[in-house]
């Protein structure tokens, strides 16, 4: 173990340069996030992961946030285990009729100010399962949101581009 | 004569599915299979419905032998089957809560995937409007005075998949868990129906999306049974690979969530590192990191690209150089050792019974792989073996996926090596005028998927049912973590990582 460790240690950092954020989940956020709620929570942000309905595809992709390539925490955010510690909610998936209520109930637990990303192509509208009996919709169906991020699923970077967007001024 | 074939020769063959028989059966002969379930003369592979008349899918347990019993059911019921067979009891709850069709005698009359949110009942049979307020969901009790229960989720602490745990325990001391799933419903089979095959395709990539690889292969592969399409000898060799690099990134991801959850971050880190690189390649090689809809009905969608094919070798040696380190330090550290080995036992006549599937199946002796057999191409003509341990505990299932690491990276070189060129497509066939049926097994890296598909006349899905190996898997983790204490549960569950997903449906 003590070898591992001391090759990382001289070896490289593996984590690459940050992707400039996304102009679009800029201009999206502009309305939503004021300077005053920025200025109150600095540069760091709670995320607490809720998966309404996903196929799981997108969590893969926000697991791959904490590996030595993004490295999510550098820009401040991390994931927590529960809505009372967060900040920002990142939610995937359309919505199912089956997790509508645990999505509200997530969204009031946790503490103002707070935002709504919403991840994937199925969290913008339903997606594919769009106008089945077991889905309600996109995530504005149930709760505010403030950002999407598309994709199926979105790749890393696309999630930092919009992740980041949240934290920079 | 065997289990199987003396059962086919009760019924009546239906002509149109390929390649494994199907036959129609009276009620007799459809106790007689269930009876013979119990018995462990064959395996239960899946049990289904398309509305009209219920499917029960079984395998012979030596020959892969497969077989398709159907029993219609014009007066809306059936005989349950998990009335002597438990493994089939959530499958054919389903069955009532999806198509109103009532396994008469079934032991356990609570809905499954229907949590009474959906506005209606029997969305797939005869639908009927109803509350959308939630059904009380009694739970099995587990009595005596010092037990306690903890509930946990849907919403869990991790960024994982939604699911409900109802722990009753005495202390630290696991005494019963009962899951309660369903809450990702999403009512796959319903938008099936009447899909365009690249819309069902679509739809079927994304059933489960760790597993899109096979689950889009399975899918595929049934439909090309039903239309008695060929697809050419590269597509076979791409699926082989895309496959093979889906089970490692899956496989690294596993081996690393296991460590983290026994607090050892370290390995998880650089399993971590090990799968992104093989998102990395795979991204290259076929414009996707998890390879959704690369493959197609009739062969692939895309080809490998050049830069693929000279980043997978760097990324076979890349691999190859770090996991005796990783493997070594597992092994060695016996604080990590003291949680994994004893934890989450699974026994042998559990998994054998439930026909668990993948690393669950054959960390507990189940020899079953479906490359092996029933087998499909291009692994007839590939060197692998099976990776069994006969433990069932939570390092036996770490083990199996670290052997199927090394399997997995012999089976990509000998698919560069050997990979054919030509056609990457079939061409579709004319629509076939009538309907016909395709069953397909493929080895997800979780376990064996089954796809089941009707083409109706003009060349869309009249039904199709995808059965995900965690159907036979999830039932084990509440045997496995009995006696077991609360805080082991995420290192159970992790070994396992059954799919909520592809379950759910």
């Amino acid at each position: 173990m003590r070898k591992l460790l001391l090759e990382s240690l001289l070896k490289a950092p593996l984590t690459e340069a940050p992707p400039s954020p996304d102009d679009g989940a800029l201009a999206e956020l502009a309305q939503s996030l004021e300077r005053a709620s920025r200025r109150r929570l600095g540069r760091s942000l709670s995320i607490r992961e809720v998966d309404a309905g996903s196929c799981n595809g997108c969590e893969l992709e926000i697991h791959a946030l904490n590996n030595a390539f993004y490295d999510l925490e550098r820009f401040g955010l991390k994931f927590v285990a529960s809505p009372r510690h967060a900040d920002v909610l990142l939610v995937t998936g359309p919505v199912t009729r089956n997790m509508r209520e645990a999505l509200e109930r997530t969204y009031a637990a946790t503490p103002d100010p707070k935002w709504v990303v919403a991840v994937g192509d199925c969290a913008l509208d339903g997606g594919l399962f769009s106008g089945s009996y077991g889905v309600v919709g996109g995530v504005s169906a149930v709760v505010p949101v403030d950002l999407h991020i598309r994709g199926c699923p979105p790749t890393p970077n696309a999630l930092l581009k919009g992740l980041i967007a949240l934290v920079d001024e | 004569m065997t289990f199987l074939t003396a059962l086919a020769s009760k019924g009546s063959r239906v002509a149109a599915q390929r390649p494994w028989p199907r036959v129609e059966v009276d009620a007799p002969t459809w106790r007689e299979a269930v009876v013979g379930l119990a018995a462990g003369e064959a395996t239960l592979l899946g049990l289904w419905s398309d509305g009209q008349a219920v499917h029960l899918a079984l395998c012979a347990a030596e020959t892969a032998q497969v077989l398709v019993i159907s029993i219609p059911c014009p007066a809306r019921r059936f005989p349950s089957v998990a009335i002597a067979h438990p493994p089939a009891l959530r499958l054919e709850r389903v069955i009532r809560d999806l198509y109103g069709l009532e396994p008469e005698d079934s032991p356990d009359r609570r809905p499954w995937l229907d949590h009474g949110r959906w506005g209606l009942r029997q969305p797939l049979g005869v639908p009927e409007p109803a509350s959308a307020a939630g059904d009380a969901y009694p739970f099995h009790a587990a009595v005596g005075a010092p037990l306690h229960q903890i509930p946990v989720g849907p919403v869990h602490a991790g960024i994982i998949e939604p699911g409900h745990f109802r722990f009753s325990c005495n202390g630290e001391a696991v005494v019963r868990l009962e899951e309660r799933l369903g809450y990702v419903h999403k009512g796959i089979d319903g938008l099936m129906r009447g899909a365009s095959l690249d819309r069902a395709a679509k739809l079927a990539g994304r059933t489960s999306g760790d597993s899109t690889v096979a689950y889009a292969t399975a899918f595929a592969s049934a439909v090309e049974a039903a239309l008695g399409l060929d697809i050419p000898p590269r597509a076979m060799f791409l699926r082989a690979l895309m496959a093979e690099l889906e089970r490692l990134a899956n496989h690294f991801g596993d081996i690393g969530a296991v460590c983290n959850d026994a607090s050892f971050s370290l390995i998880h880190a650089h399993c971590a590192i090990l799968r992104e690189h093989v998102l990395r390649v795979a991204d290259i090689a076929f414009g996707h990191r998890l390879m959704m809809d690369c493959v197609a009905p009739g062969g692939t969608a895309v080809d490998l690209a050049p830069a693929g094919a000279q980043a997978l070798p760097t990324l076979m040696r890349t691999i190859r150089r770090r996991i005796p380190e990783l493997v070594e330090l597992y092994d060695s550290t016996a604080s990590l050792q003291n949680r994994t080995i004893t934890t989450g036992t699974l026994t042998q006549q559990l998994a054998r019974q439930y026909g668990a599937g993948g690393f669950v199946g054959r960390g507990s002796g189940r020899a079953f792989d479906a490359r092996k057999l029933p087998g499909y191409p291009p692994y007839g003509d590939l060197r692998f073996e099976m990776v069994v341990r006969q433990n069932g505990d939570v390092d036996a299932r770490v083990w199996v996926r670290i052997g199927e690491i090394a399997q997995s990276l012999a089976l990509i070189e000998q698919i560069l090596e050997r990979l054919p060129p030509g056609p990457i497509c079939a061409d579709h066939p004319p629509a076939p005028g009538q309907a016909s049926e395709g069953l397909a097994l493929i080895e997800g890296f979780r376990g064996d998927v089954l796809a089941w598909v009707r083409v109706a006349g003009e060349g869309t899905i009249a039904h199709c049912h995808l059965r995900d190996p965690s159907w036979f898997q999830w039932p084990l983790l509440e045997a496995a973590i009995e006696g077991n204490i609360v805080a082991d549960f995420p290192l159970c569950n992790k070994s396992f990582n059954c799919s909520y997903a592809g379950h759910d449906l």
